[in-house]
């Protein structure tokens, strides 16, 4: 059958299930979802938990759940700030019970957790639903997600260590987040005709008697957006500054390796840095330890196709199988050549 | 220029000065490579030197150039086009250390370099909170469900059979100059100001669908946009907004929306931060509350000084920058400049554009270029003659609401410092008597 007459076929079986739209207003164009269409997609879950589905999970579920699918990138806690910003830590019990984060009020915060912020339950029952695991979004069930939830809420002292999450209890839980009533909608920037906040008027002569120098960027950060030389057009009224060490003038740089692009797509990147330790170790420190190991090569291949298990610490590397056995090939070799950038 | 003196350290106009006869010859026997390297080193080092061009006159102009002298490249040798790679410079950036994760991060637009208001599509700014995919368009969908009469699908075929419009507006994240607000943190304007971008998007207004849907306008308040990347992107979307001007998108600058800027389907949403326009949009529910979505309750809520959080933020209000001359550039030398830049507002048309180059004791109205569009980039001009001395310059826009683009001080007064989003200060660039301009902010 060709590839029309299927689309066709499909396209009938779908109209025929959903039945005929009478209502639109453009013969022809669109049909209407089928009930199975809407459940698949219509995965929101609202403040007053509309859309939560039934279902639970206990702290301790939560905690094997963690080990395996979280700790990677949040820490064993939650706390970690590694590869994203902490989700656990900077609320007290006290917090808990005014619903407001006192770490905002004092102004000694640190860095923002998940916790400190969120004032709604929903949101982090809704976001670990449908984007967690960070490499396997959509891949938990709702028992998971509720059991993932109870450990995270534990880490932060809202619920005991022998709790279990469920759609029944969860809006009495919602009673204990930290920053419940540290939010505000009363502002002029959410209608288009809001009122704002600042007032400036147009003044056009003698404004002001004395400029005071408020903020200028320190020497050492005048270099750490690379050589602006290199940023700016080689014609015209202004040139970009030489900041460091570069060709200068907009001559082209030399072309980047190729891996760089294959390492970006394979997803590699996103544990692993080049010189600095991300998530896993730098692929120099790995071409280091295996400078003088003739059986590097096929050993790491295997170790990415298959995962790893925790030689560089604790972080285990998950299997990625989504990468051919050429690009593969090709990495390693780079990386264990010294992962040259040009 | 003849009348001004060369000052120490100020960059010569054009190579061509520092070469012998010979490296002329070799120049225009095809030695580009060459030429490059005379003119990094000559920038680099010349000190006080008049450069005078040869006698009898430009050697540009006086030796024929190969481009000149030889056949050129054929057709449809580069079927897509490229941009001359004399422009390698102004591409995307990311900021270092801004983000540990390329998935979930920003690349920057070249402001220092662009012109007019559209931003080339390869050069629009990126944000991606779980990396970007190249959707197959023949397998993408749209849901419309909710308060509706009817739970819709539309397939791409059937999105571009709808009447579409074509508009420009600009489309600027919510945290653009977010790493400004307690101090000056970047040097340049592509870094401070870079996430901003402005093209034309053509679509079918939301509305439409809205009502091919059977929208039940009694109980509707507001819709949830979400997209079909692994993060699927949910933001909250006001109905009068919806109802309003915002377009469910395919086409940007007359071709199909880039893979990174949300192909084959986005929405637009005139004036409100970026993170609503949401890319690869798969659905849209229709409800009546608020949905405190991950992008609303943990990330894009200001944090102010009285330790709440506004939630909702959305609008982007009233802002310019001048984008030439502007930080981390130099000035060729004194004389005659263009001062340039964008201006735009979340609430209307840009009414005027004020220019200081006195740190703001003084001001002149600029020139605003037409187009003056509705929630779309406006480019303004001012002539100035530089004579030498230090300068402070900024530039302060006002809308058609009347609102006036605040200070630092007057933002800082309300908002504190401790903020990342919504910074729509006016931005400063000092101007050294050396003609170096660097990013300062002052009271």
């Amino acid at each position: 059958m060709s590839r029309f007459s299927e689309l066709l076929l499909a396209g009938c079986l779908i109209a025929a299930a959903a039945g005929a739209s009478a209502n639109s207003n453009f013969p022809g164009v669109g049909r209407a979802a089928t009930p199975s269409e809407v459940k698949a997609w219509d995965i929101d879950v609202r403040p007053d938990f509309k859309g939560l589905p039934p279902g639970k999970g206990s702290v301790e579920q939560g905690i094997e759940l963690w080990e395996a699918k979280c700790t990677a990138c949040h820490g064993s806690f939650g706390e970690s700030n590694e590869v994203f910003t902490p989700l656990v830590g900077g609320t007290t019990k006290e917090d808990i019970e005014t619903g407001r984060v006192g770490a905002y009020i004092r102004q000694d915060a640190p860095q923002r957790s998940t916790l400190m912020k969120v004032p709604t339950l929903s949101t982090l029952w809704d976001y670990i639903n449908r984007a967690m695991p960070w490499n396997a979004p959509k891949s938990l069930s709702p028992d998971e997600v509720y059991a993932v939830l109870a450990y995270l809420l534990h880490l932060g002292e809202i619920v005991p260590a022998d709790f279990t999450l469920s759609d029944r209890n969860i809006a009495e839980v919602q009673k204990r987040m930290p920053n419940r009533n540290g939010m505000t909608t009363k502002h002029g920037m959410w209608d288009i005709k809001g009122k704002p906040d600042v007032k400036n008027v147009a003044c056009m002569k003698n404004c002001k008697t004395q400029i005071t120098m408020g903020s200028s960027l320190p020497d050492y950060a005048r270099d750490a957006h690379g050589n602006l030389a290199d940023q700016n057009r080689v014609i015209g009224a202004v040139r970009g500054q030489q900041t460091s060490e570069g060709a200068g003038g907009g001559a082209a740089a030399p072309a980047p390796h190729p891996a760089l692009e294959l390492m970006k797509k394979s997803g590699c990147s996103g544990c692993h840095g080049i010189a600095g330790k991300i998530l896993g170790p730098s692929f120099r420190d790995i071409a280091k330890r295996y400078k003088d190991d003739k059986g590097a090569e096929s050993q790491l291949i295997g170790r990415v196709k298959a995962g790893g298990g925790g030689t560089w610490g604790d972080v285990a590397m998950p299997p990625q199988a989504h990468v051919s056995d050429a690009d593969t090939a090709a990495l390693i070799k780079w990386i264990l050549s010294g992962s040259p950038e040009n | 220029m003849s009348q001004i003196t060369p000052r120490p350290g100020r960059i010569q106009r054009a190579p061509e000065g520092f070469l012998s006869p010979e490296q002329i010859r070799e120049v225009s026997a095809g030695r580009r490579d060459f030429l490059r390297t005379a003119f990094a080193s000559a920038s680099m080092a010349v000190a006080g030197t008049s450069v005078a061009r040869a006698a009898d006159g430009d050697p540009a102009i006086l030796t024929l150039p190969e481009h000149s002298t030889t056949l050129g490249r054929p057709v449809a040798e580069r079927p897509y086009g490229a941009p001359s790679q004399f422009e390698a410079g102004l591409r995307r950036r990311e900021s270092p250390g801004l983000t540990r994760v390329a998935g979930s991060s920003v690349s920057f637009s070249p402001l220092q370099g662009l012109f007019g208001i559209i931003t080339p599509s390869g050069l629009h700014f990126e944000r991606h909170h779980q990396g970007w995919h190249d959707i197959d368009p023949a397998r993408h969908r749209l849901m419309i469900n909710g308060l509706v009469k009817e739970a819709r699908v539309y397939t791409m075929d059937d999105l571009m059979r709808l009447p579409s419009v074509s508009r420009i507006h600009f489309i600027e994240c919510g945290a653009n100059t977010g790493m400004e607000w307690g101090n000056v943190a970047v040097p340049t304007v592509q870094y401070s100001h870079g996430m901003l971008s402005c093209s034309e998007f053509t679509g079918v207004p939301l509305s439409v669908l809205l009502d091919d849907c059977g929208i039940d306008r009694k109980r509707a308040k507001f819709v949830l946009a979400e997209g079909a990347d692994g993060s699927s992107m949910t933001r909250t979307i006001s109905l009068d907004r919806a109802l309003d001007d915002v377009l469910v998108a395919w086409g940007q600058n007359g071709e199909m929306l880039r893979p990174e800027n949300g192909y084959p389907l986005r929405l637009v949403v005139p004036g409100v931060q970026g993170v609503s326009w949401v890319k690869w949009l798969r659905r849209i529910e229709v409800g009546d509350q608020p949905w405190a979505t991950k992008d609303e309750a943990v990330h894009y809520v200001d944090l102010m000084p009285d330790g709440t959080h506004r939630q909702y933020t959305s609008i982007q209000e009233c802002k310019s920058v001048i984008t030439t001359p502007s930080g981390g550039q130099t000035l060729l030398d004194k004389g005659f400049h263009n001062i340039t830049g964008l201006a735009w507002s979340g609430r209307g048309k840009v009414k005027r554009v004020d220019v200081s180059v006195d740190g703001g004791r003084n001001w002149r109205t600029a020139r605003l270029e037409t187009p003056v569009l509705s929630k779309a980039l406006t480019r303004f001009n001012i002539d100035w003659v530089w004579d030498g001395s230090p300068a402070i310059l900024q530039s302060r826009a006002m809308d058609d609401s009347g609102y006036v683009q605040p200070t630092y001080a007057q933002l800082r007064a309300v908002r504190g410092t401790r903020s990342i989003y919504h910074n729509n200060a006016i931005q400063s660039w000092k101007l050294a008597d050396s003609g170096d301009v660097s990013n300062v902010q002052v009271f």
